[in-house]
């Protein structure tokens, strides 16, 4: 099976059935993405595939129908994305385990809705569990996000 | 292995602090000095140093003994010796170094000691017997207690020190300037003509000569770093998911592998059928493991499912098999053979309560699991009568000492490796799964194996937070709480806990009564009483551990008796607060959220609640609005007494934490138990709180007291009572039971 993840092409031999999570986790030694619940429930594990924000625990391999991105390929330390600049910024982790996840949802949100409100920000990120209590933060850094990413 | 490790093993010249090309630095001297872990081979005697600087021709690192699950204590403790050192957090490593008892924690002790009423009338003795069986276990390298601060304050600042001062003394050797004549700044001694040296350069000159002592530390006026916002130095890896984390690691050659456990919580194996599992994809081997089966595969994912397709045969749970049950064994501990303190006992109860007019009331507080987000896992090779693990942990030598256990290998023959956690909460003060990866790695010698818990699990398995009751008899007089009973019981949580590790508990447990014996209102008659109920389920401690469901009970039997006596909630407080921090801590929220007395109106409803745990003073006001969807928790104001904020950003952003952490579990969780199998194994069923019911949190810090406090734990108690409180002056209904969800539904 063929698999585009940041730009790199990779051959795997896998079931088609292994969650795309596992496949970058355990084969591609891509551990930015985080398993939490292997459920739907915490979006610890999500990963961009064609720009769209999927919980790659529950995205069978196979179906992968586009270019997978992760945390690593969103942004770099040296040259982080304006989402990952805001992140860094306002300091929102804590223990951080959940921020790939909660990145990766506010990139994809962002680029859909540039210029969201208060409530599109909680509709959109809710799903979203940090077990650390970084909300506060992930609101302000996700409406600066928004500002770096208009150009303001 | 770590390179500090590996240094130590190798180069440590005998009788000096020399490294390979380096010099490291300490300057706490032990009244008992344990030997200094990087001079592994010295004679125990030669050793009055304990190493936090390592300073060696390339690189400068800090060692940070104390876990980082998550609440900067890494950053905490490089920016205390960085602040004497005089370098910049951009210059330095940090590394947790080798788990030793030369790191083992004074707070921790001088914690619990402070806490214990000595010559308490009923109980003599009091939580002594706890704390000496839990500290005297040779070095206690714990992280827990809100007690990284506290410790480090001291001894890191001073290592720091002590480091400057021997590399200008080798400065000054060499250039023949006499030391007082000399500067530091940003890594480098600083000549009188200007000329600034790298303590780099100086390492090997350093190591030769005998390090400064006893240098007096910075006055407070004098810091660069500390009160000052800090960037965490790991917060670009956590932005850019370039941090590796315990389940991240990878070791050449490694196997995945996780467990499927008797479903019912500490129940054996039987026999069991790993036919179908063994012929699935990629698996290597299933092998039994305590309490149930391993399956070692090449891949997480293929070891999880086919541990879900092996059919064993399980014992049962040695507790009981319905809730019920387990709150009728609180509820018949309530006995006066079940004393276990009565550490507060003002004015005279019993006569009082003989009135007319007595309030009654019971309390209840679930199990509750940690359920950090990251699941646990660790890494385990065993070969050659030695061991390697790669984990997060709070508790290294327990580790390490299990580990040579199991593996019948002598303790030192054990490295440990400590990762970075994705939260703990308590968890990561559990170490099973490091013992059941010890005991699949003996069954396949040479291989690390990598032990992953599912979520489910992990969650299943959990030792969770004691279950808890309380029992409330007051009354009220002329307007004002006059008599206040209370009586909690639980079982003990340093019991089960200690249990695990084999070490004996005597006397009683302090936790069955912290956060309510201990509280600054002077009630005129005043009694609490905790009650040993015998051992349930297993657990363990979790966040703020007594006071966890201690400062609900409290608090929420002090607002009845409030409101029976037709007072204001934080007027009353403020009337009966003995404690000036208490006092200036209540005074800070009353402040911030504009207390007045009056009801906010619009269907909104407020409530106070304030605990005095680990050492800090904490009150959260707590704005709720019922709407048609449920209850919607708009605000939060906190103040706390920490006596010194180190870092203002991670002090707020702890604080916020624990009052989610706090919200979130009085709202909707609790672990329940059928037939000794958790009836929750999943966020689905243990939601804690979602980004859009977070409150705006506004908090601040008050640096009033003479004595350095943590804050990762004071937060979690008054945020289920506060918010109790202010529930009921919304609906009328008092809460008395968590989770609220069972009464009422949150928007
Ligand atoms: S791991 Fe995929 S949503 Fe939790
Ligand atoms: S930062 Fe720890 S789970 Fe979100």
């Amino acid at each position: 099976m063929r698999l585009t993840v940041n730009g790199t092409l990779h051959e795997v031999d896998v079931e088609e059935r292994m969650p795309l999570l596992w496949v970058l986790r355990d084969e591609l030694g891509i551990t930015g993405p985080k398993y939490g619940c292997g459920i739907a429930q915490c979006g610890a594990c999500t990963v961009h595939v064609d720009g769209e924000a999927m919980r790659s625990c529950q995205l069978p391999v196979a179906d992968v129908w586009g270019d997978v991105t992760t945390i690593e390929g969103l942004g770099t330390p040296d040259a982080p994305h304006p989402v990952q600049a805001a992140w860094i910024e306002h300091q929102v982790a804590q223990c951080g385990y959940c921020q790939s996840g909660q990145i990766m949802a506010a990139a994809a949100f962002l680029a859909r809705t540039p210029d969201p409100t208060d409530t599109d920000i909680d509709d959109a990120l809710s799903g979203n569990l940090c077990r650390c209590g970084t909300y506060p933060r992930i609101r302000d850094a996700v409406r600066d996000a928004a500002e770096r990413l208009r150009g303001g | 292995m770590g390179r500090i490790g590996r240094i130590a093993r190798r180069s440590f010249l005998i009788g000096s602090v020399a490294v390979a090309g380096g010099v490291a630095f300490g300057t706490w001297r032990y009244r008992t000095p344990y030997a200094n872990p990087l001079h592994e081979g010295l004679p125990t005697g030669a050793a009055a140093l304990t190493p936090y600087v390592l300073i060696e021709s390339g690189n400068i690192t800090l060692i940070t003994p104390r876990a980082d699950k998550g609440q900067g204590a890494y950053s905490a403790q490089a920016a205390l010796i960085a602040e004497e050192l005089d370098v910049t957090l951009e210059q330095i490593r940090v590394d947790p170094g080798p788990p030793s008892r030369a790191y083992w924690n004074t707070a921790l002790s001088e914690m619990v000691a402070d806490f214990t009423a000595p010559g308490d009338g009923l109980i003599n003795s009091a939580a002594h017997g706890t704390l000496d069986a839990m500290m005297k276990f040779a070095g206690m390298q714990i992280t827990g207690g809100s007690t990284t601060v506290a410790d480090s304050f001291t001894k890191l600042r001073a290592a720091g020190a002590s480091a400057r001062e021997t590399l200008k003394a080798a400065a000054a050797e060499r250039h023949g300037v006499p030391r007082d004549r000399l500067s530091t700044g940003e890594g480098a001694v600083v000549l009188p003509d200007g000329t600034r040296i790298p303590y780099t350069d100086l390492a090997a000159q350093a190591a030769r000569i005998e390090p400064v002592q006893d240098v007096p530390l910075r006055a407070p006026s004098e810091w660069r770093l500390i009160g000052k916002p800090m960037q965490r130095i790991d917060i670009i890896a956590k932005s850019t998911g370039t941090l590796t984390y315990g389940i991240d690691r990878e070791v050449p050659g490694m196997a995945h592998a996780t467990v499927l456990l008797n479903p019912a919580q500490g129940g054996a194996r039987h026999g069991f059928d790993a036919s179908e599992a063994r012929a699935m994809r990629g698996v290597k081997a299933v092998l039994p493991v305590t309490g149930g089966v391993a399956v070692v595969a090449d891949n997480t994912w293929r070891a999880i499912q086919a541990a879900r397709r092996v059919q064993a045969e399980w014992g049962e749970a040695a507790f009981p098999p319905t809730m019920e049950a387990h709150w009728q064994t609180l509820s018949d501990a309530f006995t006066e053979d079940r004393i276990d303190s009565r550490k507060r006992d003002d004015g005279n109860v019993a006569d009082r309560l003989q009135n007319n007019g007595i309030i009654e009331a019971e309390y209840r507080a679930p199990y509750l699991a940690h359920a950090p987000l990251e699941p646990i896992s660790a890494i385990v090779q065993v070969n050659d009568g030695g061991a390697e693990v790669w984990t997060g942990t709070q508790i290294p030598r327990f580790v390490q000492g299990n580990v040579a256990d199991i593996a019948g290998i002598p303790f030192e023959a054990v490295t440990v490796h400590a990762e970075y956690i994705g939260g703990s909460f308590g968890h990561r003060l559990e170490d099973e799964i490091v013992r059941r990866a010890t005991e699949v790695a003996v069954q396949l010698p040479g291989t690390p194996i990598k032990l992953t818990y599912s979520r489910e699990e992990d969650m299943s398995h959990e030792f969770t937070r004691q279950i808890a009751m309380a029992r409330l008899r007051g009354s009220v007089r002329d307007g004002q709480v006059d008599t206040l009973d209370l009586g909690i019981a639980m079982p003990s949580v340093i019991a089960s806990q200690m249990g695990r590790q084999d070490q004996p508990v005597p006397g009683p447990d302090s936790e069955i009564v912290a956060g309510a014996w201990d509280q600054p209102f002077a009630v005129p008659n005043q009694r609490v009483t905790g009650y040993r109920a015998p051992e349930l389920a297993p657990i363990s401690s979790w966040r703020s551990v007594g006071a966890s469901t201690n400062g609900f009970f409290y608090n929420a039997a002090l607002d009845e008796l409030i409101h029976a006596a037709g007072a204001d909630p934080m007027e009353e407080r403020l009337r009966l607060c003995d404690d000036p921090l208490a006092r200036k801590v209540l005074e800070a929220v009353a402040e911030m959220s504009a207390w007045d007395g009056t009801a906010p109106g619009d269907g909104r409803g407020r409530g106070v609640a304030l605990t005095y745990s680990f050492g800090v003073p904490c009150a959260e006001v707590i704005e709720v609005t019922g709407t048609g969807r449920g209850i919607s928790i708009d605000k939060v104001w906190v103040a706390a007494e920490v006596g010194l904020v180190v870092d203002p950003i991670n002090f707020r952003n702890l604080v916020q934490g624990g009052v989610i952490f706090g919200l979130g579990h009085a709202m909707n969780c609790e672990i329940t138990y059928t037939d000794g199998v958790a009836d929750q194994n999943n966020f689905h069923a243990y939601e804690g709180m979602r980004l859009r019911q977070c409150p705006e949190i506004s908090v601040r810090g008050l640096e009033n007291g003479d004595k350095i406090r943590g804050i990762g734990e004071p937060p979690v108690p008054p945020a289920a009572p506060a918010l109790a409180a202010a529930i009921f002056a919304v609906t009328g209904t008092r809460l008395r039971e968590m989770p609220f969800s069972r009464q009422v539904a949150f928007a």
